[in-house]
């Protein structure tokens, strides 16, 4: 079949989309604020490192596997044929980022992209595995993430993959959209974080024995609400460079798209924001910056198909949904995940990709985003269970339990983040 | 438990695309269908997996 090739990209817009790319590691900045605020001051210096780490860990493992699987829009793939349709399931890009300079411009800004992403996605489960996952167990789970999982999505919906080419082989809309990495990035972002979570297990002392539920609050409010306001930067950047990217939006539909980044994202946060004071009392800080990262989750979808009114919709629903997630996935379920990871990224990124088949104006657009919820859920889930649960078998996620008690900073660094502050003891341990 | 949440949900994931290979563009609303069923499967896969980690949390809590 010959590949779906991307129009041919202006200088200007050659210029734009390489300085958003610049910007966007803000994102990264914004959620390893976030990651290292909720969790424990006892293991701050180290959750920072990590996150420094997955992010050469994934560069690294990406360049030497990942874009060759990944391969380019437009560039070569392995095909088979069901049905009498090609379905489009590898890509075959050149290996070690062979003959990167001498190629097309979009080849070149699209492969930067999924740099970025890439990390992103890394990330996220780091959070989730706050203060008992290892430093060197964190970064072998960036590395199969960079190296098969994320490569497999991202040559589905970005590359003219399989999902990406739904709207020829099945007359599905315009096939799977996902502009600025929703499924790409945050479902396989929360989904990884779900499963590092059932490996790794709770916090020591977070589940007591008949008994609710121990509050294991962030320890710095201050890195999550600035590390939000990083975020807002990184994500503007990543919608509109993304738009630019994967839709071929052209140059003015680029401010429609980042005003709709910012009210998804404002929403949320205004509706987290009312949902946690009636329930409370007074608003959480930590809820309220999962309901703002959220909006802004769902905005990776959403910002570059929707109108401003109905990207500000999307953010309150996200808003509302995200607190309640939370609460529901620690008090009934019995799952840690101190960064609310799961449903920040998980099921902020899924609600974005159906509402953007809903609102999109194509004939079987929703079905092509349930389709591609489908691919994330039966496919990407229980391969990357038994991914990491290999990962765990070699190198073991969770810290032995004096090291969970002393702190992962003292543990595997050999030093705090705050030297000069007396650490209180910690109840749950008595 | 958890293991057998998680192969099910494979079997989700083929139930939505039989429904493209075996109903036509034409037949929006059975291929529609067809793929919900598929997400139904998914989210009992998962509901199974999950309820295999709450005894298993339960089990090993101190």
């Amino acid at each position: 079949m010959t590949p779906n090739l991307p129009p041919v990209m202006t200088e200007a817009t050659f210029v734009l989309v390489l300085v958003l790319l610049l910007v966007a590691p803000l994102a990264l900045a914004g959620v390893a604020l976030i990651n290292t605020g909720l969790g424990r001051s006892r293991s701050a210096a180290q959750s920072l490192l990590g996150n420094l780490a997955i992010v050469a860990v994934t560069a690294i493992a990406f360049a030497l596997v990942g874009a060759t699987i990944a391969g380019t829009a437009g560039g070569a793939g392995h095909t088979f044929h069901l049905a009498g349709r090609p379905w489009n399931w590898l890509g075959a890009g050149p290996l070690f980022l062979r003959g990167l300079a001498a190629a097309p411009a979009q080849a070149q800004l699209g492969l930067l992209f999924e740099f970025l992403a890439v990390a992103l996605a890394a990330l996220i489960p780091w959070g989730s595995g706050a203060d008992r996952v290892r430093l060197t167990a964190g970064c072998a789970v960036a590395a199969v993430m960079a190296a098969i999982v994320f490569p497999l999505l991202a040559h589905w919906v970005w590359d003219g993959g399989w999902l990406a080419q739904l709207g020829v082989t099945f007359s599905l809309g315009s096939g799977f959209q996902d502009p600025a990495g929703a499924a790409v990035v945050h479902v396989l972002g929360g989904l990884s974080a779900l499963v590092v979570v059932w490996i790794a297990g709770p916090r020591k002392g977070k589940f007591p024995q008949g008994g609710f539920a121990t509050a294991m609050p962030g320890h710095n409010a201050v890195y999550i609400l600035f590390g939000c306001l990083l975020a807002l930067a990184g994500w503007l950047a990543f919608n509109v460079a993304g738009a630019v990217l994967w839709m071929h939006a052209p140059l003015a539909a680029l401010p429609v798209t980042a005003v709709n980044t910012l009210l998804s994202a404002s929403g949320a946060v205004a509706a987290t924001f009312a949902v946690t004071r009636i329930r409370f009392g007074k608003p959480d800080a930590s809820l309220c910056a999962n309901g703002w990262l959220a909006g802004l989750v769902a905005s990776s979808a959403t910002a570059g198909i929707v109108t401003p009114v109905q990207g500000l919709m999307i953010g309150l629903i996200a808003g509302v949904l995200t607190p309640l997630l939370v609460e529901v996935l620690e008090l009934a379920v019995s799952i840690d995940d101190p960064s609310g990871a799961i449903a920040v990224h998980g099921a902020g990124g899924l609600w974005g990709l159906i509402a953007a088949g809903a609102l999109a104006p194509q004939a079987g657009q929703l079905v092509a985003q349930l389709v591609g919820i489908a691919a994330l859920l039966g496919l990407a889930l229980p391969l990357l269970y038994l991914l990491f649960w290999l990962v765990n078998r070699v190198v073991p996620l969770r810290v032995d339990p004096d090291g969970e008690r002393i702190g992962m900073d003292l543990h595997e660094l050999g030093g705090g983040a705050y030297p000069e502050f007396v650490i209180h003891r910690d109840d749950s341990y008595r | 438990m958890k293991f057998a949440g998680l192969l099910v949900m494979p079997a989700g994931f083929f139930l939505a695309i039989a429904a493209l290979v075996l109903f036509p563009a034409s037949n929006a609303a059975a291929r529609g269908a067809f793929v919900l069923c598929g997400l139904a499967v998914e989210a009992l896969g998962l509901v199974v997996a999950v309820r295999g980690h709450m005894e298993a949390q339960g089990k090993s809590r101190p």
